[in-house]
């Protein structure tokens, strides 16, 4: 079952992620355009790196609300980190650094996220509890992300299917990781407690190309609001992968949408490539049971090592361990993604928890790359007593780390016995991606015994359906019949104008692809001139439009009127030049007759062209290009 | 609707108990409700008393809960039960007899805490094993043994249990144990260290008072480090007073021994809430080693002997001076039987005119009234204006640099030893443990003022 061969990304079809059982979900995370944060009073998108404080914590596991231990936490507690927090004082306060408890949930944010929701298709939930999700990375200084359900049961529409939409959540986001080294890691407080939702899809993509499809839908769905943030990080995927006989795993982070093809990618030839890797020791006789490795402390047998970081780690009084993996020659350079290796998993598990973060953290003898020289490696096989068919796997660290380092080289070679660990995954910026930690379940939800649940009124749903914008899909349903240029069509559905030009089109009667133009394009014109288009609102294109609609604006000089209403800041009078009466567009067209009759004409088919021009530069603005060219004769050359 | 077996349906009421009840789906049931609006899966839970009684809190099997309305419930499919046992793993504490024996007696508070349905809030949970299983450094630190004196919330803590507590300390004292721990609700932890301080004098070993600002169902509580410094305390150190033990700085770096009748929590909610008036700490605490900040504490004897007197009346009151305050706030003391006031006055310790004839009532009455300052910081002087000298005439007493909680459980435990207003006096104006001092050193008053450079340039450089 397992024959099938990754090829390089751009080879694979549709037909190759089906024989895979290519699968994939979202969890995306959006923050919402609030003044404040969700659970205090600070401001919320002021960002910075300088910092007046700083505090330091540990996290310890507790239980959850049914009385369980979570994995992920005892991973982390077993990394013991000092967690250090830069907190600067316009940004937080004793809220966030946990020693005030929450205010009452931002209202405003309350209202956008339910808002999404139901353009989502969802079900609001009748009544909010808020829960404690445990992080003991540090990444939120309580310990827990403050995050409730509040919409179930979605969907979106994708190509001709329903996408659902599992569940939605409103959340406190959480700090920006400023470094992570040994043990002691270190965030950054100013994101921390902004509002966020996160919205999550059943996992019915089943290509990447497809994955990414869905990210845009949905974020074009937020961007209709005009209610959310946008730019750098205000817009994250969690994106879950799984191949057929895999396991579920979550890539973190994702910030940019078109990174998801290449990554989901990797991830699903990592899981199939460990999965061949778990039927290739199968091959060898070693699975769960039969598995065995042993460690040995080799710090005197190296004492006299050239290696560099081995070198350095004998200098500085380090223990080093090597690991001895009975019958797994070769397998640690066995491929995982694209230039990545077996060994990488292992290097990360050490980096993470035993917080060996200097790298490379371990050195193997199936390295093709120089290491230790052969002799050393011989020395160690010996006192090993190792066979060939082994690999030996180097560590070094302090007394302690290389224990724990030792211990995780075991747990994670004996897991590819089984296949795929459960894990979330760090996307990289090569598309690859690597541990982060063991995939957190149900345990680590707790309720927020600090908060009282909180009704949702119908009042409250109607309240906000009344500012909601249409669906966009619907919106380019509509957009299609009338005609509109296709360049335009999706731009518009999400535009905060997409109102106006319904308005426009069904009560003023402007021709829509007209209002289409002046709405999408036009600002875009604007900008190559340097004009601020900030400074647009919707009374300048309002006026505008109603003015077209009254033909008191020709539609040829729609540009040039439009662009003086920007400079003005307001449409006036004066901003619709007034109209040339019969007398001076005769004077003009038996001028430009007379000047044309007194050119060296190269090209006479062009006669009417060059009249047409001749006249529109000396009357734009005040004539209509349709009427004078019906008076030249000239009809089909203007529309 | 007698028939209903309201601890099946624990916390409901109203039309989600007659909808959970007309289904037959008692808490802890495995079920899928069927609504109007779509279908929910996962667990019911019981609800909390004083949330409404119109929805059914279900625990979805990711873990969140969400609230359902029981007016638009159709149906409830029943697939089972399943409760959740919350449990900290117990595991018996191991016993070394080269380790010094420590008694933790526990009063409540959130030190070690679960969550009750009940309410919905946090209730505290205690056992040696408990707290191995979840504190597990304890046992580098000492044999442990633990005794629930009382389950209550630091603000029902009172005489009676305030009694019970020093004659237990007096016991363990007596047994030999090396030192002893409370654990104890914070907001009045400085109320019970206090008194214990006068109740419970000479000891030989380490008291230490220790709770927690974050309730340890939170992975940033304070209370495993808190926990561990005052074990420590109680263990190793030559201290042998009673002490409170709670976080220095906010940050998880040490803890700070305050002698108990110098101590107040300051801050309704930060971990390093407790403080040390008019005086510096006796020692700072850290998971290695003790360091004093001072040489005048009472050391460790290798006796087992102490002095218990465990009295109190509690016909006394602190009374919280405002401008404008009218007699009868007095009178109502006195004519309720009231035996001593403890006034916390303006200033050097002020009232308004307006209060005099009470005051005299007070005296002809024989209720004994002390004067302290809600300033916390400082001296009572009444000499230092007329409307002092008034005062003392009429027979209220300066306390000193008493704080008034102290001042308040000292006069109650004064007077129950005696109804001779002298010899009240006596007790009173006596210092037993440090609760009036004879000056105040120049750094016992410290509140620094952000936004200045130098506080800024100092809270740059050290964590606080």
């Amino acid at each position: 079952m397992y024959d099938f061969i990754f090829k390089p990304f751009n080879e694979m079809t549709e037909a190759d992620y089906k024989t895979i059982g290519f699968k994939s979900g979202l969890e995306i995370h959006q923050q919402l355009l609030t003044e404040k944060k969700l659970f205090c009073r600070c401001p919320a998108g002021k960002y910075s790196k300088e910092y007046d404080a700083e505090i330091l914590r540990h996290m310890r596991p507790t239980l959850s609300e049914m009385g369980v231990y979570d994995g992920t936490a005892l991973m982390e507690f077993k990394t013991k980190k000092n967690i250090i927090y830069h907190i600067k004082r316009e940004t937080v306060c004793t809220y966030e650094m946990d020693d005030t408890p929450p205010f009452l949930i931002n209202e405003e944010a309350l209202d956008i996220a339910i808002g999404i929701g139901l353009l989502y298709n969802c079900n609001t939930v009748d009544e909010l509890h808020i829960a404690r999700k445990q992080y003991l990375d540090g990444s939120i200084p309580t310990g827990f992300q403050r995050t409730a359900i509040y919409a179930l049961d979605g969907w979106i529409p994708y190509k001709d299917r329903k996408i659902k939409i599992v569940q939605m959540s409103i959340e406190e986001d959480s700090c920006r990781e400023v470094s992570d080294i040994g043990h002691e890691r270190v965030y950054l407080t100013d994101r921390l407690g902004m509002p966020l939702i996160e919205t999550v899809t059943e996992p019915a993509m089943k290509t990447p190309q497809e994955a990414a499809e869905v990210a845009w839908q949905c974020s074009k769905l937020v961007r209709s609001t005009h209610k959310v943030r946008r730019g750098m990080g205000a817009a994250r995927e969690d994106v879950n992968v799984s191949v057929e006989g895999g396991t579920r795993v979550e890539i973190k982070g994702v910030s940019q949408i078109s990174m998801i093809p290449v990554l989901t990618y990797n991830e699903a030839m990592r899981q199939w490539n460990l999965l061949r890797l778990r039927e290739e020791l199968k091959k060898r006789g070693i699975t769960n049971e039969t598995f065995k490795a042993e460690d040995f402390d080799v710090t005197n047998l190296l004492k006299k090592v050239n290696y560099a970081p081995l070198k350095n780690a004998v200098d500085t009084g380090m223990k080093i361990c090597a690991v001895v993996l009975k019958g797994f020659k070769d397998l640690l350079h066995w491929q995982t993604q694209t230039d990545t290796y077996f060994s990488k998993e292992i290097s990360d598990r050490v980096r993470v928890i035993a917080c060996l973060t200097n790298i490379p953290n371990i050195i193997h003898s199936d390295s093709k790359s120089d290491t230790i020289t052969s002799s050393d490696w011989q020395k160690i096989k010996k006192f090993a007593n190792a066979n060939d068919d082994d690999t030996m796997v180097i560590v070094w660290g302090s007394n302690e780390d290389a224990k724990t380092a030792v211990n995780e080289i075991i747990i994670r070679a004996k897991e590819a016995t089984i296949g795929i660990p459960s894990e979330t995954r760090q996307a990289l910026s090569d598309g690859t991606n690597g541990f982060e930690r063991i995939l957190p379940g149900a345990d680590r939800m707790y309720p927020d015994t600090d908060l009282p649940p909180k009704k949702i009124t119908k009042e409250r749903l109607e309240r906000i359906k009344a500012w909601l914008p249409e669906q966009f899909w619907k919106r380019i349903e509509w957009y299609n019949k009338l005609g509109i240029p296709k360049d335009i069509i999706e731009e518009l559905s999400i535009s905060r104008y997409a109102e106006l030009f319904k308005k426009a089109v069904n009560e003023w009667k402007v021709n829509p692809t007209t209002a289409a133009v002046l709405l999408i394009q036009y600002p875009k014109r604007l900008k190559k001139t340097e004009y601020l288009i900030e400074w647009l609102n919707e009374d300048m294109f309002e006026s505008v439009l109603k003015n077209l609609a009254d033909n008191k604006i020709p539609v040829d000089s729609l540009f040039t009127t439009f662009k003086t209403v920007a400079e003005l800041g307001t449409f006036t009078g004066e901003v619709v030049l007034n109209p040339a009466s019969d007398k001076e567009i005769d004077d003009a067209i038996v001028k430009a007759q007379a000047d044309y009759s007194k050119m060296k004409i190269i090209n006479p088919e062009k006669k009417n062209k060059l009249l047409m021009g001749m006249i529109m530069k000396k009357l734009r603005g005040k004539v209509s290009a349709k009427d004078i060219a019906q008076r030249i004769g000239f009809a089909k050359g203007v529309k | 609707m007698d028939e209903i077996n309201l601890e099946e349906f624990k916390g409901y009421r109203g039309a989600a108990l007659n909808t959970l009840h007309k289904f037959n789906s008692p808490v802890w049931s495995d079920v899928e409700i069927i609504t109007e609006d779509g279908n929910y899966k996962g667990l019911v839970l019981p609800r909390s008393e004083t949330a409404d009684e119109f929805h059914i809190v279900l625990k979805m099997p990711i873990g969140y809960n969400i609230g359902i309305a029981a007016e638009k419930i159709k149906e409830i499919n029943i697939f089972g039960r399943r409760e959740a046992k919350y449990k900290i793993p117990e595991k018996d504490f191991p016993f070394d007899p080269k380790k010094p024996n420590v008694k933790l007696l526990g009063t409540g508070g959130t030190i070690a805490s679960r969550l009750d349905y009940r309410t919905g809030a946090v209730i505290p949970a205690f056992s040696p094993g408990e707290l191995y299983g979840s504190v597990p450094e304890l046992a580098d630190i000492c044999n442990l043994d633990t005794e629930k004196l009382y389950g209550v919330f630091s603000e029902n803590m009172g005489p009676e249990q305030w009694i019970g507590l020093a004659e237990a300390i007096g016991r363990e004292i007596e047994k030999g144990v090396q030192g002893i721990v409370i654990g104890h609700g914070t907001d009045t932890m400085h109320h019970t260290a206090a008194v214990l301080s006068f109740m419970v004098q000479d000891s030989p070993i380490p008291i230490v008072m220790v709770g927690s600002q974050r309730s340890s169902d939170r992975p940033s509580s304070d209370a495993a480090l808190n926990l561990i410094h005052s074990v420590t305390t109680a263990a190793k150190s030559d201290i042998a007073e009673v002490m409170v033990c709670m976080f220095g700085p906010t940050s998880d770096l040490y803890g700070l021994l305050h002698r108990g009748t110098r101590v107040r929590k300051m801050h309704s909610s930060y971990r390093s809430t407790f403080r040390t008036i008019g005086d510096i700490p006796i020692a700072t605490v850290s998971r290695e080693k003790i360091t004093p900040l001072r040489e005048d504490y009472k050391r460790r004897r290798n006796d087992n002997s102490v002095k218990v007197n465990a009295v109190f009346d509690d016909r006394v009151a602190i009374v919280y001076y405002y401008p404008n305050m009218k007699p009868d706030m007095i009178d109502s003391l006195i004519d309720n039987g009231y035996k001593g006031i403890v006034i916390a006055g303006t200033g050097l310790g002020h009232v308004n005119k307006p209060l005099y004839p009470a005051l005299k009532r007070a005296k002809e009455n024989g209720v004994a009234v002390y004067m302290t300052v809600q300033t916390l910081w400082g001296y009572v002087q009444m000499y230092v204006y007329d409307t002092g000298r008034d005062m003392m005439e009429l027979g209220v007493i300066p306390a000193a640099n008493m704080l008034p909680e102290v001042a308040f459980v000292k006069l109650g435990w004064a007077l129950g030893q005696t109804d001779d207003l002298q010899k009240v006096k006596e007790i009173m104006l006596t210092p037993i443990a440090g609760e009036i001092t004879e000056r105040e050193p120049s750094n016992g008053y410290l509140i620094y003022q952000g936004g200045l450079p130098e506080v800024e340039d100092f809270i740059k450089q050290y964590r606080k």
